[in-house]
């Protein structure tokens, strides 16, 4: 449960967010990310949760003519992360991304995991070697590989090369994780480990995921934001939203009405 | 036929027609099969047909002299020694001249440059430059290389000259090597933090690597062959020695001078033998025809290889 006195890691505030057809995908969305707190953000194909996900490490900076608006303040340092002074690679040091599809590098599995330590200029073997032991485990991946860390990633089960991208993106000690639909590409099974280890990092980690599975989004998070269209129509405490759902829009969706 | 219920009904109730029908249907399939085979036995056999015929003619001169001996007057005792050891050395020339070139400009166009009419414009022609005669290179080389810059008719100016020629194949090579990483690996490694130079050195140029290699080998395998720009720029055609050995035994054990050398290559050799009207010297140019065709498809044997193996170990 979240109330008044939780930490705030990160404020969403009145952001917009125009690619570069034009098209507007979030208006004027604001919320706030509570510290170490599981956020789901749920909505229909199109609603814009996966863009909104998305500026939290400026990736659409990566394709030109993407345009944002308003602000996403992190905390305790009070930047606006989406400024024109803030360089994208300094926020992405910060905010770590798991996708939708796993991703691992044609490398092997220590490399995987090490990268984001050798784009930090981490010499020090030991350090990365132990950066990797601890991410493999907070991943829940590390008796499953600890024998084989030179194997290449790909030989790994799909939900296994998920887990993978999970421990590249812990091993950085990020402030914020994003999930964008960590599970839509794994069966049942794999998807039950990932849920049950978003579980585990849950009050250690701020997570902020985007799910198509409102059962999943019930399950692991703590607050849940229905968005429309680009809009933020409900936010609050995830049993909140799924019990007692204030506007008629989030009960239809909820309850599948439409979606 | 009598009006039926339902689809399965109406198969069974007219069976034989149906079957005629599949297999009126099916002959097309054999008609399109055997077209497709005979297309490609024209280009198959023609090219088999070429090789056995070069191979039998030039039989007699498959030998290690036919390697070890310098051209002469009289045609059993000419030999390509100068002539393979000529094509090695501008080969080396045009590898080491094309390939940093050739990827730093397929990586520049498909990674930094930015995306407008220009770098359209820019595509357009580097794509239009391997269409273009290799004799017109060959003029450019002789303006720019041998006289502009002095180089002469030497190893390093035709090496160069080939390389330029090559260079619109390892950038067109390079690029689509690059396009095939999918854009999943890119946000991977950018999301962690990555420079775009790190995404580059550290991903896309590792993972496309396979690709390049393919476009560079086949590049270099068209250049091996390559006669009219080498004549252009002035080879000569009768070389009895051979330019200085780039690696000596004294201090610092390495020489240059080769690249200043006359040469003559195996594809020039070959022209000149054909040109006399001795019938013997016909043999020699038959024999050296054999093994350009025997070089080229090793190199293309190899680059499939080299894709094959690299590509193994990448499952997009």
């Amino acid at each position: 449960m979240v109330n008044t006195s939780t930490p705030i890691k990160a404020e969403s505030k009145d952001l917009n967010f125009y690619y570069s057809n034009g098209h507007q995908a979030l208006k004027s969305v604001s919320m706030p990310i509570y510290e170490n707190k599981i956020t789901a953000l749920i909505g229909p194909s199109g609603c814009g949760k996966s863009t909104f996900l998305r500026c939290f490490n400026r990736m659409h900076d990566l394709y030109p003519g993407n345009k944002y608006e308003g602000q996403i303040i992190m905390h305790p340092d009070n930047t606006n992360i989406l400024a024109d002074g803030v360089d994208p690679i300094e926020v992405r040091m910060r905010i770590s991304m798991v996708f939708q599809k796993p991703n691992p590098f044609p490398k092997t599995i220590f490399e995987n995991v090490a990268y984001g330590l050798r784009v930090r200029d981490e010499k020090n073997n030991r350090v990365v070697a132990d950066k990797v032991e601890e991410a493999l485990k907070g991943a829940s991946l590390w008796n499953e590989v600890k024998d084989r860390l030179n194997d290449l990633a790909f030989n790994l089960s799909g939900g296994q090369q998920q887990r993978l991208c999970i421990a590249r993106a812990l091993a950085t000690d990020p402030e914020i994780m994003l999930f964008d639909e960590p599970t839509s590409a794994l069966d049942p099974i794999a998807t039950a480990n990932i849920e049950e280890l978003m579980n585990e990092l849950r009050g250690k980690l701020t997570i902020l995921v985007v799910t198509h599975n409102m059962q999943q989004a019930a399950r692991i998070s703590d607050c849940t934001a229905y968005m429309y269209l680009g809009e933020m129509m409900e936010y609050g405490d995830t049993d909140t939203i799924f019990t007692r759902p204030v506007r008629k829009e989030t009960e239809d969706y909820i309850t599948g009405k439409f979606g | 036929m009598a009006v039926t219920q339902s689809k399965k009904a109406s198969v069974l109730a007219d069976l034989d027609a149906v079957r005629s029908m599949i297999r009126r249907h099916k002959f097309n399939d054999l008609v399109f099969a055997g077209i497709g085979l005979i297309a490609l036995m024209i280009g198959l056999l023609t090219l088999l047909t070429l090789f056995v015929d070069l191979v039998m003619d030039g039989y007699p001169r498959f030998n290690l002299q036919f390697f070890s001996d310098f051209p002469s007057r009289r045609a059993g005792s000419a030999g390509l020694l100068s002539a393979w050891v000529g094509s090695i050395l501008v080969m080396a020339v045009t590898f080491l001249s094309a390939v940093p070139v050739g990827v730093a400009a397929g990586l520049y166009l498909e990674e930094y440059a930015p995306k407008n009419w220009f770098s359209d414009l820019i595509e357009i022609n580097v794509s239009n430059l391997a269409g273009v005669p290799s004799i017109i290179y060959g003029l450019l080389a002789l303006g720019l290389f041998v006289y502009g810059l002095d180089l002469g008719q030497s190893i390093l100016t035709a090496g160069l000259t080939l390389g330029l020629l090559i260079l619109p194949t390892v950038i067109v090579s390079t690029r689509e090597a690059i396009r095939g990483i999918p854009v999943a690996i890119r946000e991977a490694a950018y999301a962690v933090g990555a420079t775009k130079w790190q995404v580059v050195s550290d991903h896309v140029v590792k993972y496309s690597q396979g690709g390049i290699l393919t476009g560079v080998i086949i590049g270099m395998s068209r250049a091996i062959g390559e006669t009219a720009p080498i004549i252009t720029i002035g080879a000569l055609t009768f070389i009895a020695f051979l330019p200085p050995a780039p690696v000596t035994d004294v201090a610092p054990f390495l020489n240059f001078e080769w690249l200043n050398s006359a040469f003559t290559v195996l594809p020039i050799q070959m022209f000149n033998w054909l040109s006399r009207p001795d019938h013997a010297f016909h043999i020699n140019a038959a024999a050296t025809g054999a093994i350009i065709i025997l070089v080229t498809l090793l190199m293309n044997g190899t680059a499939i290889y080299l894709r094959y193996k690299i590509r193994k170990n990448i499952k997009w």
